[in-house]
């Protein structure tokens, strides 16, 4: 795929969606180490449970983290200015979570020509996690 | 309750090294498999100096200083009734591996929904690299669920 362009970009164009496997212990085990984040709510069952949670459930900062990839596959990390997301809900075990962009505005910021993309993410069952924006910046 | 007397309160700056492995490791992590993101030689080839770090990395750097687990001591939130709110990045220079960043963050407004239930905590944050040169703006909602 070739990188997009600012010309050849539509509003309501949508970026190639980016779907997750599903969500289990080990990808939060992994996540935690990597991320830094050891809340244990995210890695330990018994912790969760006591919590009142029904078991372990995603850092937020992962699925923020598979929103960042839909942007990055479809243009270059450099071209990123701004990644917003609000977390709507829990991303729980065994949710397999889709990512997906769509170019809402077209605009000139600091001198360089831009993209607006609304971005979200949702589990199997149309459920929504995650809602956002992204700028990216264009030649 | 969380006490307001934290509103306008400073971390201490939290230093990062940005090193290989770990974000080799956070790509495993998030399921990143593209080259650039795991190997320098292609990652140069894309025009950076060294791996770079992905848009979401730098929370890192809070997490690993003990920042974060000390501003929730503080704010007495137990880890049990946290949650991530929102998530802010603006973007102003690449990270890489190799590089240092520094992050310093303050306190800005704490404030309740829901007659209390749900209590919100913005954290505003600036890092910059070794050289000085500021690289992202992060802003964070935290929420405390009393429900």
């Amino acid at each position: 795929m070739s990188a997009p362009s600012f010309d050849g970009v539509k509003v309501g164009d949508l970026l190639p969606t980016l779907q997750l496997p599903p969500v289990d212990r080990t990808m939060l085990a992994l996540f935690a180490g990597a991320s830094g984040d050891h809340n244990p709510i995210h890695i330990d069952t018994d912790f969760a449970r006591r919590a009142g949670m029904p078991d372990v459930f995603a850092h937020g900062m992962l699925g923020m983290a598979w929103i960042a990839r839909l942007i990055t596959a479809w243009t270059s990390q450099s071209t990123l200015r701004r990644l917003d997301v609000r977390f709507l809900g829990i991303t729980h075990l065994a949710d397999a979570m889709q990512c997906g962009g769509r170019v809402v505005e077209k605009l000139e910021q600091d001198g360089e020509r831009c993209v607006r993309i609304e971005v979200q993410s949702a589990n199997q069952f149309g459920q929504t996690k995650i809602v956002g924006e992204a700028l990216v910046a264009l030649s | 309750m969380i006490d307001r007397k934290w509103i306008g309160h400073e971390l201490p700056p939290s230093i990062l090294a940005i090193e290989r492995s770990r974000l080799q490791l956070f790509a495993k992590a998030t399921g990143e498999t593209r080259q650039e993101y795991l190997d320098v030689a292609a990652a140069q080839a894309a025009g950076y100096g060294d791996i770079p770090a992905p848009p979401t990395f730098l929370m890192a750097a809070e997490l690993d200083s003990g920042a974060s687990t000390q501003l929730l001591a503080d704010l007495q939130i137990p880890l049990a009734k946290l949650l991530h709110g929102e998530q802010s990045f603006i973007y102003h220079r690449p990270v890489c591996a190799g590089d240092t960043v520094t992050v310093r963050s303050k306190i800005g407004e704490i404030y309740d929904k829901k007659n209390g239930a749900l209590e919100f905590v913005v954290k505003t944050s600036r890092a910059v690299n070794q050289h000085e040169e500021l690289v992202a703006e992060l802003r964070s909602v935290l929420v405390c669920r009393h429900e």
